[in-house]
């Protein structure tokens, strides 16, 4: 199980969703990435394409102008 | 409703847009028991995504992506796909032309299901589903046309339209028994009462209405746009960010070999700001102002003329003299004072 990450930042949606879902791909079941994006569209995307594809989201929180949300890889 | 048992249950791949048509359409299938997954493409150019929402104003509206949405209510996947390169040929040499706008309807759909019948070969799925309804658009919607994008994306009759089956020659699906012709639709024309009538029997609520098209290149202003950079250029080409910035600020055109773009409120601003390397940028510094982006060369005297527009757009519009600070691309600075162009000043051909 190993931690990544992955900058989203200066994208604007749907492209921090593509990025996420090309990376989870490259993974393992159990592994986690930590997705940092500007757009704060993402907060509703990505954990919406989480859920639709069976992924949890275990952290998701805004810093300031960025949003950062973190994934674990189910399937 | 009819479960298909598992080994021998078919897998379509539906092109899932967000509006209502495509998720009646998935839904009809999943009701025949068919394994369903959607896909999306991404060309740049989609009124998904937030990129329309990049002004404040829009911030207190919910945020959501329909594709998405649509996906879950359904309860199947979605893959979203970036096809952002691969569209340009498509927009810049659309084989069939464009509709009332920059929008190549009828080469976008034929590539789009080329796409898919693609995607749907490389994982091994059996048919393809759009939620097409005969003679609804002008362009990618006519009877005639229908024909036209089944042979050119090359998926034949592997090419299943749910919504309007019935008016069509029967597809392998429906010849091979896969699914029930009987319980697709015969919707064609404009009128919109079965599909609504249709969402209302599975509880659909707060569908998307998206007025035009799926895509900006069916808005008369954001077509301008594009064409005004392609004459600026010489050349039909883009990038991502080209036709990011088209959907931000004000546009204006006061020579022909600048443009400025002045952001119109925060949430603009702050978007332009990630731009400051690529351009050269005018602040305001005595006063509330937008970030202007300039794409051109300017001499040091067209920069001040420039920033007379742009002082237009600030807090200081009725003072005698505003404080401001271009930024060369390559980073040299200057500072001066102008007085904000009155007005009546401002030629209403600059605009885009
Ligand atoms: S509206 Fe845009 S995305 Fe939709 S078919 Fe036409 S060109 Fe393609």
């Amino acid at each position: 199980m190993s931690h990544y990450t992955l900058d989203a930042r200066n994208s604007l949606c749907p492209m921090p969703v593509i990025k996420t879902q090309n990376k989870i791909a490259e993974l393992l079941v159990g592994d986690t990435v930590e997705v940092t994006c500007t757009d704060p569209g993402a907060l509703n995307d990505i954990p919406a394409w989480c859920r639709i594809n069976g992924h949890s989201i275990k952290e998701s929180y805004e810093n300031g102008d960025e949003v950062v949300i973190v994934i674990q890889v189910e399937n | 409703m009819s479960q298909q048992p598992k080994s021998k249950q078919k897998r379509a791949v539906a092109l899932i847009s967000g509006g209502l048509d495509s998720l009646l359409a998935a839904k009809l299938m999943l009701d025949q028991g068919i394994h369903v997954e959607g896909i999306n493409f991404y060309t740049g150019f989609c009124v998904e995504g937030h990129t329309h929402a990049i002004r404040k104003k829009d911030k207190a509206k919910p945020k959501r992506n329909n594709a998405l949405w649509s996906a879950e209510q359904l309860g199947i996947k979605l893959h979203i796909i970036d096809i952002i390169d691969e569209y340009k040929d498509v927009l810049i040499n659309p084989k069939h032309g464009y509709g009332a706008n920059m929008n190549p309807c009828l080469d976008c759909k034929i590539f789009m299901v080329s796409k898919a019948k693609q995607w749907m070969e490389e994982n091994g799925f059996d048919f393809i589903i759009t939620g097409e309804v005969m003679g609804q658009r002008p362009m990618s919607q006519r009877k005639d046309l229908l024909p036209v994008v089944v042979r050119e994306s090359g998926a034949d009759d592997r090419l299943l339209r749910p919504l309007c089956a019935k008016n069509l020659a029967a597809t392998l699906p429906e010849r091979e028994g896969w699914v029930n012709r009987e319980d697709l639709k015969d919707f064609s024309g404009r009128n919109r009462k079965p599909q609504m009538a249709l969402a209302a029997e599975y509880k659909f609520e707060d569908y998307a209405t998206p007025a035009g098209g799926c895509c900006f290149l069916t808005d008369e202003n954001y077509s301008k746009k594009l064409v005004d950079l392609w004459q600026a250029r010489n050349k039909k080409d883009y990038e991502l960010d080209d036709i990011m910035l088209l959907k931000v600020g004000r546009h204006l055109r006061p020579q022909p070999h600048y443009k400025l773009i002045v952001s119109r409120e925060d949430g603009e601003n702050k978007f332009l700001k990630g731009y400051k390397k690529q351009f050269s940028t005018i602040e305001i510094k005595s006063h509330n102002g937008p970030l202007t982006l300039v794409d051109g060369k300017l001499s040091d005297e067209e920069f001040r003329f420039a920033s007379r527009i742009a002082a237009r757009f600030s807090q200081g519009r009725d003072a005698e003299s505003v404080t401001i600070k271009v930024t060369r691309q390559n980073g040299e600075e200057l500072s001066f004072d102008i007085s904000p162009m009155p007005v009546s000043e401002i030629k209403q051909e600059w605009y885009i």
